[in-house]
């Protein structure tokens, strides 16, 4: 039986494939650009929640919010050491990063302007992302699919403070209420936007699926997300910027209008004001940070030398 | 965290792997034990400069949830595996007397 032989039937089998396996260069090549967008994803998010740990209400929201910003962290971890295992390095990947060259998400090119954004990203940001790393737990790298385990239990939580930073905006003051219903009005869309271009314009959408690598497409999984979503909203008492939302009686699902697909192209492309912002406080903190690295090697050197003295 | 990031103009599509020399620090795998009674099993992998700080690292990125309480770590470079290729492990297969379900027992003989 030739690898390839081996990889059809890997995938046919609902399988794992792992890394030592044979596997096409078109697959390995689609899994690290997806994998390094997703870690990328993960690293860059933490800029627009970190912007408001030191404006934080109060001092449990603070611990929170920085418990949720180091799980971003961990989860940008997890996703690296998984692209790794495919033969790139965390220094390549880190360069093509810095240098634009491969790209993350563009729901992070958006500023948080006030602390009901925050609560608005946990609920419509990590909620749409729960609903997508549901789907990749079953993807058909093994890897991935381990990450993709580990972060969507902890990734919950960040929903769920989400929510609950709303819950108290929507029992708090008329002018709490309006800030709220400002930041949905801001994230609905962008968020719909994070599942990407619909089917029938998704490049990768077809031979991802055939491989596995993908489970569930983007148009059902925004489904999914809207209809998860449109009753929490309701229970908070606050409204969706779309005049076209309606229930659909017969299929059981909520209806949404026209996505507006300029804007997120626009994004995508790095129009959004804050993209490249979000690049160079990365560049920054990476090279701010050399010291801390020498520190830390030479540390280890000192050390190593010590006990072979 | 969108996994659907559409291909852009200036987007880099060639294969990224050997282009870009490593110079960072060495790999370590992880391996945490959940509970005392349990094995270590692996957890994931990381960079540290040595053994030490391989530990601190491992404790952030893989124990923020009290999912262990030892962790082991391992350079990379010092695990030798297995070529999973089939025959290796296949002979197995050809030897199903090896397991109790090959024998039949008489049900009046009762539990075995």
């Amino acid at each position: 039986m030739t690898g390839e032989d081996r990889f059809l039937e890997t995938i046919a089998a609902d399988d794992k494939v792992e890394p030592r396996d044979w596997m096409p260069d078109g697959y390995r090549k689609t899994l690290i650009r997806q994998i390094a967008q997703h870690a990328h994803s993960e690293i860059i998010g933490m800029q627009p929640e970190g912007n408001w740990i030191t404006r934080a209400p109060t001092l449990m929201r603070k611990i929170i919010l920085m418990a949720k910003v180091q799980d971003e962290a961990g989860h940008g971890l997890y996703l690296y050491s998984a692209a790794e295992t495919l033969g790139v390095s965390r220094d390549e990947l880190q360069h093509l990063l810095h240098t634009g060259q491969q790209k993350y998400s563009s729901i992070f090119n958006y500023p948080t302007l006030s602390w009901a954004d925050i609560g608005a990203i946990g609920w419509l940001v990590d909620g749409a992302a729960i609903v997508n790393q549901i789907a990749l737990q079953s993807t058909s790298y093994g890897p991935y699919a381990r990450a993709m385990v580990r972060i969507c239990k902890e990734e919950s939580f960040h929903a769920r403070q989400g929510y609950s930073i709303l819950l108290a905006l929507s029992r708090g003051s008329e002018a709490q209420r309006a800030m709220m219903q400002d930041a949905i009005d801001r994230w609905w869309w962008p968020s719909l936007m994070m599942f990407g271009p619909p089917d029938v314009e998704s490049t990768h959408t077809e031979q991802s699926m055939e491989w596995k690598i993908k489970r569930v497409t983007n148009d059902e999984l925004r489904q999914q997300f809207v209809d998860q979503t449109v009753p929490q909203g309701e229970h908070l008492g606050v409204t969706f910027p779309d005049p076209d939302l309606t229930y659909d009686e017969g299929s059981g699902h909520w209806m949404i209008g026209d996505i507006d697909w300029d804007e997120f192209w626009a994004v995508v492309k790095g129009d959004g004001r804050l993209s490249r912002e979000r690049i160079a406080a990365k560049v920054r903190a990476w090279e701010e940070g050399a010291w801390v690295r020498e520190a830390a090697a030479a540390y280890a050197e000192k050390v190593s030398l010590r006990r072979t003295a | 965290m969108t996994y659907e990031v559409p291909e852009i103009p200036g987007e880099q599509t060639e294969d990224p792997t050997g282009h870009h020399e490593e110079h960072g620090w060495p790999l370590w795998e992880v391996f945490v034990r959940p509970k005392r009674g349990l094995n270590h099993s692996h957890a994931g992998s990381l960079h540290a400069p040595d053994a030490e700080a391989a530990v601190q690292n491992a404790r952030d990125a893989y124990t923020r949830r009290a999912e262990g309480i030892s962790v082991w770590v391992v350079p990379s470079a010092a695990i030798h595996a297995s070529d999973d290729s089939e025959a290796m492990f296949e002979p197995f297969e050809d030897r199903p007397y090896r397991h109790p379900t090959f024998y039949d027992i008489p049900d009046e003989v009762g539990q075995m």
